[in-house]
C-alpha cells in the first residue's frame, strides 16, 4: 500500500518519485536538508532562518529537479507550500532565460499521479502549459472529476465552451452537456453559473440539493447582545441543548421553534420566528446524522457575528458584521462521528439601523474537503 | 511593439533614467508618504503622446506601482477567488517583465468587488520589495525576485481580516516593517524584521473596520512615530516598540489616511483637523475644518496650500495655516485615488482612467490638461524618473516627456 502523500516523509517522497517520475534521479539538492529546512517554515516567521540559507539551494536545482520539488509539497504546510513555489519558479525562469526547457514527460507523470498534492499537481499542469500549450490542452478534458479543483474547474470550463457552441443548433445536447459540467462542479461560482444557463434553457436546477444546505433546524432567541456583548456572554445554550428548556431572553423567556432553511441560498433566518430585532443573539441547531466517522467542512456563510460548535466542541466564531457574505465564507475542517453530530450555531446581529444591516442569518452546508455535499443520513 | 518602437522607447528609457532623473518611489504616496515628489518635472500637457509604454497586467489589483531603481514593481491577484498573489517586476525603460512571483493565499481573499486582494502598496528599502495582500500574506523577496521571507499574517492570527477587504499598505522605518491589520474581530499592527520576517512588535488595536495605512513621522523630539489613525483618531507609537507615545483621541476617518507635511498632520477627522506634534506632550490642535473634506483619496499639501478631494470630483483647496477654504474646482469623478504632485502640478486619475492636470497657482485652480486612458483607475498612482505611473486592473502605462528635460 502507497501511503497518503499528507504522510510522507521526505525520504519516500524522494523514493516515490523514483518510481513515479522515471528514469530522473533524485538529486543531491532534493535529498538535502535544505529541502526539509523550507518545509519546516511555520507560524510567525519560525524556521525562516534555516529556510533564507536553503532558498537559493533548492532555487538552483536544475529543471529536471522540478517534479522532485514539486513533491516536496505534498504534506507541506500553507507557508512552506509558497517557499517551495517561489524556488521552483526561480527554477522555470532561469531555465526559460536560458533558452532550456521544462521536463513535460516527468512533470506530466507527476501531475497524473492524484496522490500527490492538488496545488503541486495544478502548478505541474502550468509548467507543462507553458512547455508544451497543445499537450497541455489535450489533458483538460480528464480533470473533469479530478480531486483538485483548480484542474477540475478548467474541464468544467471546457465543457461550458463546448456547450456554448452547441446551443443555437442542438439546445437538447447543449443541456446535456451544462448538466455534466454542473455534475462535476464543485466551486459555487461555477455552479450559480451553470444553475443559471440551464434555467434560461428551461430546465431549472435544484440549488439547495445541489449545494446541500443543512436546512432543519431548531432556533432559540432572542438573547441580550446590546453592544456586541452578547457574542462572548455564554448563554444557557452554549451548555446544554435541551429543545423542552425555557430561558430567560431579551424581552422575555425564549424556547427552542422549528425552521427550515429557506429559498435557493438555505438561509436559516432569525427575523422570521423573533422579528427584525437588533442588538441580539440567537442560537441553531441541527442534528446530522453521518453513516460513517469522516473528516468533512462545515462551510458557513454569514453576515454577522457567529460562532460554531459541533458536538459540543467551539470550532471557531467571529464578531464582524455586515461586511458582506457569500456562499462557504467560512470553512472549519471538522471530524464526523458515525451516528448523529449536534452542530450548533450562534448568530448574533448588532445595533446598526441601515436598511442593508437588517439580516440575521446564515447558510451552512457539509462537505468533503473539496466541496462535495455530505448530506445528512436522515 | 515593433522593433522601432522598442528601439525609441529603450532610448527614451535611458535618457530618463539617466544620472539627473528624479528619486525613487518606493512606498505609497512617495518617498515621503504624502504624494509629492520632490524634484520630479512631469508633462503639464498630456497627449497620447506622453504614454512611454504599457504593460499587461495580470488578474485584479488597485495598489500603486512602486519604482525601485530601474524597476518597477506591481502587485495583482487572480484566479478563483482572487487566491493566486502575484509580484511583476518590470523594465522601467521599456516595460518588459523581467520576473513574476505567484504566491497561494494563506489567509481570507474575499473583498468587495470594487477593489481587490491586491490592494496595498508595497514598500521598498531599495533592496527589496515587501508585498502585503489583502489576505493578510506577505512576501519579502529582493530585486531580481529571490525570496528572502513569506510570512502568513492571515493564517497566524486567523480573525484579523474583513469581507470587504483589507488595503492599509505597508510602512518602513528604521528598519522596522509596519503591517496595520485592523477589522472588527481582531485589529493589530506589528513591527516585523524586514530581514527575517519576524514580528518585533504587535500591538491590540481598536477593534473596529479600517482601510487607512499607516505613516511614519519624525517629531520634534527626533523619535520616529508610527501614525496610525483610525475610527478612535489618531495613535502615535515608536517605531522602535509599538510603544504608545500620544493619542489624539477624535473620531477619524477609516479610509483616507493622515498627510505629514511641513511638520504638521492633516488629519481626516471632522472633515480635516491639523495637529502640530510638539515635545513631550500631545500635538496642539492648529485648526479644523468641517468644509474641507475628502472622500477616500487623502489630503495632498503643496506649500501653503491643502488640497481635498472628494469622491464626486470636487477638489478643494484650503489655505494650510488656517483651514480657510480658498477655491472648489469640479474634476470628472468619480475618484477612489489620491492626486500627486510634482512640478506645482496635481496630477488626478479618476475611476474612468481620465488622467486630469490641475495647475493650482492658476485663481480657482484650473485643469489644464486631460489624458483618457480608458480603463477603472482605482489605484493612486506614482512618480519617478520624471514620469506617472497609473495601473489599473489589466494595464500598467509610464506616462512621461516625449523628450529629455
Amino acid at each position: 500500500m502507497i501511503p497518503s502523500p499528507r504522510r510522507l516523509s521526505l525520504g519516500l517522497i524522494s523514493g516515490l518519485l523514483a518510481l513515479t517520475s522515471s528514469p530522473v534521479s533524485v538529486s543531491a539538492v532534493v535529498s538535502s536538508s535544505a529541502l526539509s529546512a523550507l518545509r519546516s517554515v511555520g507560524p510567525e516567521g519560525q524556521g525562516h532562518e534555516a529556510a533564507q540559507k536553503a532558498w537559493p539551494l533548492i532555487a538552483a536545482a536544475p529543471a529536471k529537479d522540478l517534479p522532485q520539488l514539486l513533491a516536496a509539497m505534498d504534506g507541506a504546510n500553507d507557508y512552506a507550500m509558497n517557499w517551495i513555489r517561489t524556488a521552483i519558479e526561480a527554477v522555470v525562469q532561469r531555465e526559460i532565460g536560458s533558452g532550456g526547457t521544462l521536463p513535460a514527460a516527468s512533470l506530466e507523470s507527476f501531475l497524473k499521479d492524484t496522490r500527490h498534492n492538488p496545488r503541486a499537481r495544478r502548478l505541474a499542469f502550468d509548467l507543462i502549459r507553458r512547455a508544451d500549450p497543445r499537450a497541455a490542452d489535450a489533458l483538460v478534458p480528464g480533470f473533469l472529476n479530478d480531486p483538485g479543483n483548480d484542474l477540475r474547474r478548467e474541464a468544467v470550463d471546457r465543457l461550458v465552451s463546448e456547450a456554448g457552441k452547441q446551443v443555437a443548433t442542438d439546445k437538447s445536447a447543449a443541456r446535456a452537456i451544462y448538466r455534466r459540467a454542473l455534475h462535476s462542479a464543485r466551486e459555487a461560482d461555477q455552479i450559480e453559473s451553470l444553475a443559471k444557463t440551464l434555467g434560461d434553457l428551461g430546465e431549472k436546477v435544484d440549488l439547495p440539493q445541489t449545494f446541500g444546505w443543512v436546512t432543519r433546524w431548531r432556533l432559540i432567541g432572542p438573547f441580550d447582545n446590546t453592544g456586541n456583548q452578547g457574542f462572548t456572554q455564554a448563554y444557557p445554550p452554549e451548555t446544554v441543548i435541551d429543545p423542552k428548556a425555557e430561558y430567560p431572553g431579551k424581552g422575555g423567556t425564549v424556547r427552542w421553534v422549528d425552521a427550515e432553511a429557506q429559498g435557493d441560498y438555505g438561509m436559516v433566518d432569525f427575523n422570521k420566528p423573533f422579528g427584525a430585532l437588533k442588538e441580539v443573539a440567537g442560537y441553531a441547531v441541527a442534528e446530522f446524522v453521518s453513516d460513517k466517522a469522516r473528516p468533512a467542512e462545515i462551510r458557513l456563510g454569514c453576515k454577522n457575528g457567529w460562532k460554531v460548535w459541533l458536538n459540543g466542541k467551539f470550532l471557531f466564531g467571529r464578531d464582524e458584521y455586515h461586511t458582506g457574505a457569500e456562499i462557504d465564507q467560512f470553512r472549519l475542517p471538522v471530524q464526523l462521528r458515525a451516528g448523529t453530530n449536534v452542530i450548533l450555531v450562534k448568530c448574533t446581529q448588532n445595533g446598526q439601523v441601515e436598511d442593508w444591516t437588517k439580516e440575521w442569518e446564515f447558510q451552512l452546508r457539509v462537505t468533503n474537503a473539496q466541496g462535495t455535499p455530505i448530506r445528512s443520513s436522515r | 511593439m515593433n522593433l522601432l518602437h522598442l528601439h525609441l522607447t529603450g532610448l527614451l528609457g535611458l535618457l530618463l533614467t539617466g544620472p539627473l532623473v528624479a528619486a525613487d518611489w518606493m512606498q505609497f504616496r512617495g518617498p515621503d508618504g504624502n504624494g509629492v515628489s520632490p524634484d520630479a518635472q512631469l508633462p503639464r500637457t498630456l497627449d497620447a503622446q506622453s504614454v512611454v509604454w504599457t504593460a499587461d497586467l495580470p488578474g485584479r489589483g488597485v495598489s500603486s506601482p512602486i519604482v525601485v531603481r530601474d524597476r518597477v514593481f506591481v502587485t495583482s491577484t487572480s484566479g478563483p477567488r482572487n487566491a493566486e498573489l502575484r509580484v511583476l517586476c518590470f523594465g522601467l525603460s521599456d516595460g518588459h517583465l523581467i520576473w513574476e512571483r505567484q504566491f497561494w493565499a494563506t489567509g481570507r481573499t474575499m473583498t468587495h468587488e470594487k477593489i481587490s486582494g491586491a490592494t496595498p502598496t508595497p514598500v521598498s528599502d531599495g533592496q527589496h520589495v515587501f508585498a502585503l495582500f489583502s489576505s493578510n500574506d506577505c512576501a519579502a523577496l529582493d530585486l531580481d525576485g529571490n525570496l528572502l521571507w513569506y510570512r502568513g499574517l492571515g493564517k497566524d492570527y486567523p480573525n484579523a481580516n474583513n469581507s470587504l477587504g483589507m488595503s492599509s499598505s505597508l510602512a518602513l522605518a528604521d528598519g522596522t516593517l509596519i503591517a496595520q491589520v485592523e477589522s472588527q474581530s481582531e485589529s493589530f499592527t506589528a513591527g516585523l524584521d524586514p530581514s527575517t520576517g519576524r514580528n518585533r512588535w504587535r500591538i491590540e488595536r481598536p477593534r473596529t473596520s479600517n482601510w487607512t495605512s499607516p505613516v511614519v513621522f519624525r517629531d520634534p523630539a527626533g523619535r520616529t512615530l508610527v501614525l496610525l489613525l483610525s475610527s478612535n483618531g489618531l495613535a502615535a507609537v515608536d517605531v522602535r516598540d509599538g510603544s504608545p507615545v500620544w493619542s489624539h483621541d477624535d473620531k477619524g476617518s477609516t479610509v483616507p489616511s493622515v498627510t505629514a507635511s511641513g511638520g504638521r498632520l492633516y488629519v481626516p477627522s471632522n472633515g480635516l483637523t491639523v495637529l502640530e506634534p510638539v515635545s513631550g506632550s500631545k500635538p496642539k490642535a492648529v485648526w479644523r475644518s468641517t468644509q474641507l473634506r475628502t472622500g477616500t483619496p487623502s489630503p495632498v499639501v503643496l506649500g501653503d496650500r491643502v488640497f481635498l478631494l472628494n469622491d464626486g470630483g470636487i477638489l478643494s483647496c484650503g489655505d494650510a495655516t488656517d483651514g480657510k477654504r480658498l477655491w472648489q474646482l469640479r474634476l470628472e469623478g468619480p475618484f477612489s485615488a489620491t492626486p500627486v504632485v510634482a512640478g506645482g502640478l496635481l496630477y488626478c486619475v479618476n475611476e474612468k482612467g481620465l488622467v486630469q492636470v490641475v495647475d493650482p497657482a492658476k485663481p480657482e485652480g484650473e485643469r489644464v490638461s486631460t489624458l483618457p486612458l480608458g480603463q477603472t483607475v482605482i489605484a493612486t498612482p506614482s512618480i519617478a524618473s520624471n514620469s506617472l505611473f497609473v495601473r489599473s486592473d489589466g494595464r500598467l502605462w509610464r506616462i512621461g516627456r516625449a523628450s529629455p528635460l
